[in-house]
């Protein structure tokens, strides 16, 4: 099995962005490796439930990806955390902003994290950034 | 006894397959064989990286009128 730890970094709230960090949170976690995942920003607000508005994309790869059966993004990000070692953290200071509570989230999200955890954890880990 | 299991993830993109293929694995025994059925060439390459990683034992890669098969032995 492979080892080491990735921690990777959701800012953007882009199609594109959300994709590529869900696949390699989710192939890592499946791969035997520890994954943290920190979403903050514009990354954060897909994560609420029952929020209808779709990722917009940045260019003619998200375009594509809508019209094919790609795995959406939060469906790897959900199986990163049941078939995998994988940690999804909501930012607390997004969510201050956002003025959400945990239970608003989707429910494969752990508790709220702040800034010092989050680079305690990752301090001996690879970091991702989307 | 094994059984042979097939995956059909055709028409789904990488990482989907390879999604599929772990999901089939939780729910098999060790020794039961599994046949991915992909039409991503991506996941075609990937997937017997990830069994060999993983340890699992690949067994073959064919390919026929744009589709995949890659069968692998659940070996833990």
């Amino acid at each position: 099995m492979a080892t080491g730890k990735i921690c990777v970094v959701v800012v953007s709230g882009s199609l594109e962005r959300l994709q590529m960090a869900a696949m390699v949170a989710s192939v890592a976690a499946v791969s035997g490796q520890e994954v943290l995942v920190f979403l903050s920003m514009n990354a954060l607000t897909h994560f609420i439930k029952g929020r209808a508005i779709k990722a917009p994309h940045e260019g003619e790869m998200g375009a594509l990806m809508s019209g094919k059966k790609v795995p959406e993004f939060k469906t790897l990000f959900e199986q990163a955390v049941e078939l995998g070692d994988a940690k999804v953290y909501p930012c607390s200071m997004a969510m201050d902003v956002l003025g959400v509570e945990q239970q608003d989230l989707e429910s494969y999200l752990t508790e709220a994290t702040g800034l010092t955890k989050f680079l305690d954890d990752a301090r001996d880990g690879q970091v991702w950034t989307f | 006894m094994a059984e042979k299991k097939i995956v059909d993830g055709r028409g789904s993109f990488c990482p989907g397959p390879l999604m599929e293929l772990i999901v089939a694995l939780k729910s098999s025994q060790i020794g039961d064989e599994l046949e991915v059925l992909s039409t991503d060439k991506g996941s075609a390459n990937d997937i017997p990286e990830w069994v060999r990683k993983v340890g699992h034992e690949y067994i073959s890669t064919t390919e026929d009128a744009g589709v995949w098969h890659i069968t692998i032995r659940k070996s833990k």
